[in-house]
């Protein structure tokens, strides 16, 4: 078994590296000094207790925030500015913890918006909707309708989605994700406010994203016993540094993960 | 028979008065849906687009081409200023006001209106131009039922079809492409649109351009009918009760609302105005439009803005 994000991880298995990252708010600083990587197809989950950072992390790089310090490599290519849809379009896709679907609109237009990247055909063919578009419309409407089937909500492709109940909400902006067939998948807190039986499907769906396509994922999420079962390797953040890396079980044990839960003083 | 025929008559006239004010409405409802700001230029975009295309077309009349080639030639290139004008509009006042509330890309927008009438005046002379694209008679229809006939404008249905055709392809549009889903998607919510690729600065290039072709159909229909003037500006002023009766987010909205508020007029004038002593046209608009505000400030058609406390 490989040391936990030892030194001898080969390089071209990185797909994120996050380097000496620093993001303030004014006079607070989010995150201090922050350095991780996000192996190809791995699920990494970043834990730590509330207001540690973590969804500044995923802001940062997803490039709804820019750092004041520090360098984000992706796929080989090193930045320290990059807009949202830039991250979209390099291949980066993200679901936000209060659930940002587009409200107005039915579970499957909102799907049919995450094809937007890789929809080719320009403005003035899709106006005709003749000859490419619309062969193009019909294709991506198909693989639409292949993450309905995969994610069960075939039930409410229809509805508008501010009608729908929190967990299938939360179903579809993951189904919005996958449409952009991203590299890496970015979850902020998937399982929030779900039962024990929502929480089981969701997890289902997660692995058999990561295996079947193959997609790494990064997740943030508070319910322990999902992060270990599911992840590869854990980061913890606390008040905005980090304080352990590794795989569950080796964070698991660690002492100054278990004071920051708890409340130690330090 | 005569004083049902009167009816019949005033409410046509009314009704595709009202059609005419959606016309402009549309641009408004098209820039509001798309980024929430209330573009006060609207009406500087209908005196710019017109003037654009009468200037063009008197041009290459004057050289010798055919008035309807000529009409054609006026409208590519109106519309090409359009763009252009998106295009500035855009980079130079939207793109950098991109975080700021609502209230000061308003008055950006106040600003880009000044610009724009006093630009296109420069650019192309502040007289009067005519603009004689539809026949300014009238039809008289159904003179078997009605002594005389029943006078309809042919401008006004010239311009009611304009104002058809404009929102069933604007509704497909919106549905259908690409681009009118991610338009909606960015209306709905900024940074989602945005981690899903959409960029921000492309959409509100294309709902302004979009606005821009709006207007010169506005500008074709009131310019046939009043003359391309300075004054075609304030025809702004008379969306704004068609924008509160039918919702400012509503394409649907703003042509009942235009509707509503012309065939409104009208009647309100031929038979409330006698007792009055007339002028009722002038603020009618505005008094139903507080009404409705009361009542129901979202419009008939507008989203209710319910905010989580």
């Amino acid at each position: 078994m490989r040391a936990p994000g030892g030194p001898d991880v080969a390089v071209d298995d990185v797909l994120l590296a996050v380097e000496d990252v620093s993001l303030s708010f004014g006079g607070v600083k989010a995150v201090s000094d922050v350095s991780f990587d996000i192996r190809k197809g791995e699920i990494r989950a970043i834990i730590g207790p509330n207001g540690a950072g973590k969804t500044s992390m995923l802001n940062i790089i997803n490039g709804f925030y820019q750092p004041q310090e520090g360098r984000i490599t992706f796929k080989g290519e090193t930045r320290s500015k990059m807009r949202p849809h830039e991250a979209a379009i390099g291949g980066i896709a993200r679901t936000f913890q209060n659930v940002a679907l587009f409200k107005g609109m039915s579970a499957l237009d909102n799907i049919m918006v995450g094809r937007t990247l890789k929809m080719r055909r320009g403005f003035l063919w899709q106006l005709l909707r003749v000859g490419p578009a619309l062969t193009e419309e019909v294709e991506h409407r198909a693989r639409v309708e292949e993450i309905i089937d995969f994610l069960q909500i075939q039930a409410i492709r229809k509805v508008q989605v501010a009608r729908l109940p929190y967990g299938m909400q939360k179903r579809v902006e993951l189904g919005r994700a996958l449409a952009m067939e991203p590299d890496l998948l970015l979850l902020d807190e998937p399982m929030a406010g779900m039962n024990m039986e929502e929480k089981e499907d969701m997890s289902r769906f997660i692995l058999d994203v990561n295996n079947h396509y193959g997609t790494t994922i990064a997740l943030i999420e508070h319910d322990m016993g999902v992060v270990m079962d599911l992840s590869d390797r854990v980061i913890v953040l606390d008040h905005g540094i980090k304080i352990a890396d590794g795989t569950p079980d080796v964070v698991r044990n660690n002492q100054a993960v278990i004071d920051a839960y708890l409340g130690v003083a330090h | 028979m005569v004083v049902f025929g009167q009816f019949v008559e005033v409410l046509i006239s009314g009704l595709l008065a009202g059609v005419l004010y959606s016309l402009v409405a549309l641009g408004f409802v098209l820039i509001f849906k798309a980024s929430g700001v209330f573009n006060f230029a609207q009406g500087a975009m209908v005196l710019l687009a017109g003037l654009a295309l009468v200037r063009a077309l008197d041009m290459l009349v004057a050289q010798g081409f055919s008035f309807w080639a000529a009409v054609g030639v006026g409208l590519v290139f109106a519309a090409a200023i359009m763009a252009i004008t998106a295009w500035l509009v855009e980079r130079f006042v939207l793109g950098p006001l991109v975080n700021q509330d609502g209230l000061t890309l308003f008055m950006a927008t106040i600003g880009v209106s000044f610009i724009l009438e006093g630009g296109a005046q420069m650019l192309f002379g502040s007289d009067v131009y005519p603009l004689p694209l539809f026949p300014s008679d009238a039809w008289f229809l159904f003179e078997k039922a009605f002594p005389g006939g029943i006078l309809v404008s042919k401008i006004d249905v010239f311009g009611g079809f304009i104002a058809a055709v404009l929102v069933v392809v604007l509704a497909l549009f919106f549905q259908h492409t690409k681009t009118g889903r991610a338009l909606r998607a960015v209306a709905d919510d900024h940074a989602a649109a945005q981690s899903v690729g959409i960029s921000l600065n492309w959409i509100w290039f294309v709902v302004w351009l979009m606005a821009g072709l709006v207007a010169l159909a506005a500008a074709t229909v009131w310019g046939t009918k009043l003359g391309v003037q300075f004054s075609i500006t304030f025809l702004a002023l008379k969306a704004l009760p068609v924008l509160i009766i039918g919702g400012f987010t509503s394409v649907p909205g703003a042509i009942i609302g235009g509707l509503l508020i012309g065939a409104g007029e009208k009647l309100a004038e031929a038979y409330l105005g006698p007792a009055m002593g007339g002028g009722i046209e002038y603020w009618f608009a505005y008094v139903l439009a507080l009404v409705v505000l009361l009542m129901r400030p979202q419009g008939l058609f507008g989203e209710r803005i319910i905010e989580r406390i």
